[in-house]
């Protein structure tokens, strides 16, 4: 069967930040015990004038400038995301037309708490390869939202990325070899309709959550492909901490090593929807021709979406067409509490 | 509320999302917006996609918007000029007043413009910050 894979993927992640002390400050917490818990030190947060949409039309360009296509090739846009600024009105169609896309693309967004956006790779990935359309793109993105003075406020971050999907195989940076997902009704994390902020089960989201099903994704998708984890240069868990990955990591057989260059939530903390494939676009950011690389998301209520990549000669030919990821991670400028809770009142 | 109604901004949603202006079929010269006449009296155009780099030709800051932008102060304005030759006003993102100067780089970037209440549409266009 003909192989369809990445052909262009782009990051984009605000330039703000605000270090875990201020908000400890605030509630009169112990930011080094904090910092130690969670395994991040600071997170990122939008300017007043940004929000997921504009979030995904950077990443989107991003990955068009590397893909070397105009938006107008682009056969569907998928947007997975938990803050889509409207209730009802597709952050997708204002995308679409931000990159000039055309009429003729299929559109919409979607909601899978965290794994949205992996989700929607496998729809794009499905339209590619049955031919329905030439290239498609999947973004996931968010302006992360969490209850002041809850322990979410630490982590929930801004960011997101782009993937453009192809089947064309010159034009292919990593090659898709597999993707299954894991799903189960969990109640470990959600938001209700016109609540703006979400809930969480505490200590329910590790094991029976988070564990459970991005140990369940990664156990099929290696049993499936006869694969083992030392076959793999790279893994991406989806980060909601920066302990939880290196804990599933290390229960799965998977080295610290092959983890920590995916690793951005020690840095720019937890992008929900962006989160997992922030950690592959920054592995794409760095890997070489001939590579496999591990992803797996996790999406609260509950899923894993799993997929197996292979790079391609290609993929170094582009790395350097657009901003890298720890180019916007190196990007910073440090606000306070007050200016931090302006600046998410602007997106909620 | 400012401007309930979405239609006139949608109108303009390729002029404000994709820098889209025009070129004078009879002079060849550039514009953004695109003019109902052309300097030589044309009124010809063909659509015209700017690449979104200038220089900052000047600048300011606005501690007090007017309503549309008042959530935004304090924030920068400038006028950049493109580098294909027309001079565009814009609001500067993700910058303050003492990281500008005559003469730098710039480049276009996607933001939200504002929005029509908390009930009201959301808009979306180019601005600009300073190149990095």
């Amino acid at each position: 069967m003909e192989k369809i894979g990445i052909v262009g993927y782009g990051a984009y992640i605000p330039k703000f930040r605000i270090k875990a002390e201020a908000i400890a400050e605030v509630w009169g917490e112990n930011a080094d015990k904090i910092k130690a818990g969670l395994g991040l030190t600071e997170k990122s947060l939008p300017a007043k004038d940004e929000d997921t949409t504009t979030i995904s039309v950077q990443a989107a360009r991003n990955a068009l400038l590397r893909a070397g296509i105009v938006g107008k090739k682009i056969g569907a846009l998928y947007i997975g995301s938990e803050s889509h600024p409207y209730a009802v009105k597709p952050t997708a169609a204002t995308v679409a037309d931000a990159i000039q896309a055309g009429f003729d693309t299929m559109a919409a967004d979607t909601e899978f708490a965290c794994k949205a956006g992996s989700a929607a790779i496998q729809m794009v990935a499905g339209l590619v390869k049955s031919e329905m359309i030439e290239y498609g793109m999947a973004i996931g993105s968010d302006t992360s939202q969490s209850s002041q003075g809850n322990a979410l406020e630490y982590s929930a971050a801004s960011g997101g990325a782009a993937f453009i999907l192809g089947r064309e195989k010159k034009e292919i940076i990593a090659e898709l070899e597999k993707t299954l997902s894991f799903t189960s009704d969990t109640p470990d994390f959600w938001r209700r309709g016109l609540q703006e902020t979400p809930e969480h089960a505490g200590r329910f989201t590790g094991e029976p959550a988070y564990m459970k099903h991005v140990l369940g994704a990664t156990q099929m998708i290696l049993s499936e492909t006869n694969s083992k984890p030392s076959d793999f240069d790279y893994a991406v868990f989806h980060m909601p901490n920066g302990k939880f990955p290196l804990q599933a990591a290390k229960k799965l057989g998977f080295s610290t090593e092959q983890v920590k260059p995916g690793l951005v939530v020690s840095k720019i903390g937890n992008t929900y929807s962006g989160s997992s494939l922030l950690g592959l676009s920054s592995v794409l950011d760095i890997a070489k021709a001939g590579q496999k690389i591990l992803v797996t998301s996790y999406g609260s209520g509950s899923g894993s979406d799993s997929f197996i990549f292979k790079t391609t000669k290609r993929l170094e030919e582009v790395q350097d067409k657009a901003k890298k990821t720890e180019d916007y991670v190196a990007r910073k400028e440090y606000v306070g509490y007050s200016k931090y809770r302006q600046h998410m009142a602007m997106v909620v | 509320m400012f401007r309930s109604t979405p239609i006139i901004r949608w109108r303009k949603y390729q002029e404000r999302y994709n820098l889209m202006g025009a070129k004078c079929e009879k002079c060849g010269k550039l514009h953004y917006p695109q003019p109902a006449l052309c300097t030589c009296g044309s009124s010809k155009f063909i659509a015209h996609k700017f690449k979104g780099e200038g220089t900052l030709l000047s600048f300011t800051d606005i501690g007090s918007g007017p309503e549309a932008y008042a959530e935004h102060a304090p924030y920068c304005l400038g006028i950049i000029q493109l580098s294909e030759g027309p001079k565009i006003t814009s609001q500067l993102s993700d910058c303050k007043l003492e990281d500008l100067k005559i003469g730098m780089q710039m480049i276009a970037t996607f933001r939200k413009f504002y929005s029509s209440g908390e009930k009201g549409a959301i808009y979306y266009g180019t601005k600009f910050t300073p190149k990095w």
